[in-house]
């Protein structure tokens, strides 16, 4: 019963405009910035290293190298702060969460592109 | 203890306001019902409500607390708790939330904590325990030292020891109400509310 109370909350919250990706793929994540007032929209592309939660608690870490450096973004799946997801390349991967990523640098931090279809059913 | 209302602890979760993720506890808060009055001109000699809350199956009634209902004029209830210092209704009368509650006001929370048992120092109050190495030997959660030696040839009162730990009434202050749902008496509210899922909480006042 509690958790029923719950997971109807939940769903209040969560976006439905969540497109299918997951572990290996590289995206693009259109942001939402305020400052002094005025609203404007910032790129973050990388690949996704994992996704983690359920629900409205949801997030899914991306990771990219800006100047030689690599930067981690955890983001909540179902943020009102991200305007857009939007799927580049499809990653061929076997694990569910990549983090053998953050010891490779250059060429073997390459991932395979994958050519099927999305195998994962879209999650909620 | 003020003016406030009974609710059943249902779980957390966490909602989205102005793009930040917050921590909520959802409270299921009332419909409370006021069995009894003490007024300062009664017998009782202080203002106070006893509010009921969940109903209660009559055939599980005694007969002092049959008789208790009937008196009121009201159906039995599970939970009864009384407010002290709470005024302004009558006996048989429904409080709900949103009679005493709004969005975004800052509230005090009390609730029974989940009992933990017989508990070590670590456990208890937060102590280091033992190394877990370099030839330790068997003390890895261990209290320590308990005092000094022929003075004061005692352990001093109040020394932090193993024991019960939880199943105690532990208040929350400062709490800020997130979201009432009134039509389901829902209530969120921002962080952590003592207790396990389905005790019985009280969400009150703030006083001053």
């Amino acid at each position: 019963m509690s958790d029923l109370i719950i997971q109807e909350l939940e769903r209040r919250d969560l976006r439905e405009d969540i497109p299918d990706f997951g572990p290996g793929d590289t995206i693009k994540v259109h942001v939402r910035i305020v400052e002094a007032g005025k609203e404007r929209i910032q790129l973050f592309k990388g690949v996704v290293i994992g996704r983690k939660g359920k629900a409205a608690k949801a997030t899914f870490t991306v990771r990219k190298i800006s100047g030689g450096i690599g930067v981690e973004r955890v983001f909540p799946l179902h943020s009102p702060n991200i305007a857009k997801i939007e799927v580049d390349r499809l990653g061929a991967v076997r694990r569910a969460k990549i983090y053998y990523l953050r010891d490779r640098i250059g060429k073997a931090a390459r991932i395979k592109e994958r050519k099927t279809a999305p195998r994962r059913s879209a999650k909620a | 203890m003020a003016t406030g209302i009974l609710g059943k602890k249902i779980g957390m979760t966490s909602v989205f306001r102005d793009g930040n993720s917050i921590p909520v506890t959802v409270v299921e808060a009332g419909p409370c019902t006021v069995v009894q009055v003490k007024n300062t001109d009664g017998a009782d000699n202080y203002d106070a409500l006893q509010l009921g809350f969940l109903p209660k199956n009559e055939k599980r009634l005694n007969k002092p607390e049959a008789g208790h209902f009937a008196g009121a004029g009201v159906k039995p209830f599970k939970v009864l708790r009384e407010f002290r210092g709470m005024t302004g209704h009558k006996a048989g009368q429904e409080v709900n939330v949103n009679d005493l509650f709004s969005e975004g006001e800052i509230i005090d929370v009390r609730g029974r904590s989940k009992g933990r048992g017989f508990a070590g120092v670590m456990k208890r109050h937060g102590f280091h325990g033992g190394k877990a190495s370099h030839g330790v030997h068997e003390i890895y959660r261990g209290t320590g030292s308990i005092g000094a030696c022929a003075t004061p040839s005692r352990v001093w009162k109040g020394k932090k020891m193993p024991g019960r730990f939880g199943n105690a009434t532990v208040s929350v202050k400062n709490l800020q109400i997130i979201e009432i749902i009134a039509d389901r008496n829902l209530v969120l509210v921002k962080g952590a509310v003592p207790g396990a899922k389905n005790s019985i909480v009280e969400l009150c006042k703030r006083k001053g």
